[in-house]
């Protein structure tokens, strides 16, 4: 009975091309969105996922997420490094400096002090120049979205000249990172240089990062920092970095209406998607209605009418989930080039999501269908 | 021997608050090898009989023996499974599926029965040569005249071999000539020794066409002619 179920359907191709229709936009509403939502939201800890030579975080207890951190007395640096379990700890900088252009104009950056010896957090992925020229005086390392944000259409040209809170500053790297949350540049320096570029205030010390010793686990460094500073004054927070990341996703999530706004887009697409697939399959069983009671006369039982119903409405909803999908793709990768959406795209995760989401609309489409079948009084035929 | 056989059959219809009785207690024979006619004016219960017969609708009382078994008070699959081996159906409006070929459409019972779709294709090509249409196969039902749309749906009634035959008013929606041909081709290709053939019709041109009429008038069977001169016909 498939083949007659598929030949049912696809006979109508108006009808047909209604559902395939509402499901294909509910589902690149709902995939571009999430996307776009998740990727922003990974967006707010891209700095702490970019790190990837050290797995410990310490901060002031009363961190919320990673831009806002008050900074930490030197000490604090000699303390982590001298709790058991913890092999090594180095120092990191980070907030917000001005930088002034050739044209006499402004940005705002965001500026990264490495440790000087270790040159920990530094960018792994370079479009050009090394990690190693950040050793070189007045040395800074933009990533490619800044470059275009500071030095807008011209090309990707080192050792340019800039200047960040009225110091030279010598481009000697554009590293690949990810984007940051807002479209600021963010810049890497020696922690020593970065005293300079942004000298207000004590405590120039942002965060420390930290590596557990030989045969400690992540989870027991962390323990054993944050247990040993408890009895102290100070007592500081150590955090993993997918902790970290979490931590300041879940700021963000809280305390800003982006999730509230995504969700109800979300929502939308979904409540769309049921609406124009729900009312035009309806409409296509509606139709249908005396053939599917002469084939309940012919001795088709309800189950496999029902199966045929299913069948009809996953044929259509997996076709327009693909066609969603793919224009999804498409939109991504058409704006692949555009800075402020680089880096957002598709991912496994969502593909499930929205394949059930899917799932969920073409269910609940055939769920009055289905009814209007079961209780089809097969004498109708008749009449 | 007979293929169906009802005995004081009542059939209640809900209205509104209360019942409306259409059948008081139907007492009636269908033979086999003959065409029977149910006629009567619109109205007057022999649909209801029909759908009884068929096992479409369960009588209030009464009984509805079809080939030995008391369909109506058959259950569930089993009386579809029944429904889909031994009856054939050719309604009013043909209810072609308009997305098959006439040659799919005949194939649909047998595809219903678990045959495979090559093996029930190729005895659907075999049963439309039969009713004249080996130059139609593959034409889906727009593309059919009326005429032709009813010969694909006598082709489906009887591609199955169905010992019982339930036809509704099958001329009804044709003009005079395509009704006549439609008529001689159910004479012709559907009465069998082993089958029975009722048709309902309040059609008089068809009468000339049937082998004993029973009569009904308000829900009760007024008269059952065995003799087809007998029969107050008009021919085509």
């Amino acid at each position: 009975m498939s083949w007659i179920a598929i030949r049912m359907l696809f006979g109508d191709p108006v009808k047909f091309l209604g559902i395939l229709f509402g499901i294909t936009f509910s589902t690149l509403l709902m995939s571009q969105q999430v996307a776009i939502f998740v990727g922003i939201l990974t967006r707010t800890a891209s700095q702490i996922l970019d790190v990837r030579d050290a797995d410990i975080w310490v901060m002031d207890r009363f961190t919320r997420f990673i831009d806002e951190a008050p900074g930490l007395p030197e000490q604090d640096l000699y303390r982590v490094r001298s709790i058991q379990g913890v092999g090594s700890a180095v120092k990191l900088s980070y907030g917000l400096v001005p930088a002034r252009l050739d044209h006499g104009g402004f940005r705002t950056v965001l500026l990264l002090g490495l440790d000087d010896p270790t040159l920990t957090g530094a960018p792994t992925r370079f479009f050009m120049g090394d990690v190693e020229s950040l050793r070189l005086p007045d040395a800074v390392v933009l990533d490619k979205a800044g470059y275009t944000y500071l030095f807008p259409n011209e090309d990707f040209q080192l050792w340019r000249e800039f200047e960040i809170n009225e110091r030279r500053a010598v481009l000697v790297g554009i590293a690949e990172t990810s984007p940051p949350f807002t479209s600021l540049p963010v810049a890497f320096t020696r922690y020593s240089l970065a005293e300079k570029y942004n000298p207000g205030g004590r405590n120039k010390m942002t965060y420390i990062l930290a590596r557990p010793a030989q045969g400690v686990s992540v989870v027991e460094a962390c323990k054993n920092i944050e247990d040993e500073t408890s009895r102290s004054t100070r007592p500081l927070i150590a955090l993993a970095r997918k902790d970290f990341a979490w931590k300041t996703v879940q700021y963000f999530l809280k305390s800003t209406g982006i999730p509230v706004n995504f969700g109800i887009t979300i929502a939308l697409g979904f409540l769309v998607g049921v609406a124009i697939a729900g009312q035009t399959f309806y409409l296509f069983t509606l139709e249908n209605i005396r053939q599917f009671g002469a084939l309940k006369a012919m001795g088709v039982d309800n189950l496999r009418l029902v199966g045929m119903i299913m069948l009809q409405a996953f044929v259509v909803g997996f076709s327009g989930y693909g066609i969603g999908i793919g224009l999804t793709a498409l939109f991504f990768e058409s704006t692949s080039g555009v800075v402020a959406l680089s880096g957002l795209g598709l991912f496994p995760e969502l593909l499930v999501l929205v394949g059930v989401a899917e799932a969920v609309i073409v269910t609940l489409s055939s769920l009055l269908s289905i009814r209007k079948v079961l209780i089809l009084e097969p004498a109708m035929v008749f009449r | 021997m007979y293929a169906a056989k009802c005995e004081s059959l009542v059939k209640d219809f809900q209205s509104g608050n209360g019942f409306q009785r259409v059948l008081f207690g139907i007492d009636l024979v269908i033979p086999f090898g003959k065409i029977t006619l149910l006629a009567g004016p619109s109205g007057c219960g022999k649909t209801t009989i029909l759908s009884i017969l068929a096992g479409l609708l369960d009588p209030t009382s009464g009984n509805a023996e079809v080939l030995g078994k008391d369909i109506g008070w058959m259950r569930g699959r089993q009386k579809v499974a029944f429904r889909g081996k031994n009856i054939g159906f050719v309604f009013q409006q043909y209810n072609l599926l308009p997305a098959l070929t006439a040659c799919e459409n005949v194939a649909v019972p047998l595809v219903i029965l678990g045959q495979a779709r090559s093996k029930a294709i190729e005895l659907a090509r075999q049963t439309l040569v039969k009713v004249g249409l080996e130059d139609k196969m593959d034409s889906i039902p727009k593309n059919l005249s009326g005429g032709q749309q009813q010969r694909v749906a006598i082709a489906r009634a009887l591609v199955h071999q169905p010992r019982l035959l339930l036809c509704d008013e099958p001329t009804a929606a044709l003009d005079a000539a395509s009704g006549h041909t439609v008529m001689e081709l159910l004479r012709e290709v559907a009465l069998v020794p082993e089958r029975a053939v009722v048709i309902v019709t309040h059609d008089n041109r068809v009468y000339s066409f049937g082998d004993r009429m029973i009569r009904i008038a308000d829900g009760r069977v007024e008269q059952t002619l065995e003799d087809p001169s007998s029969f107050t016909a008009k021919v085509f």
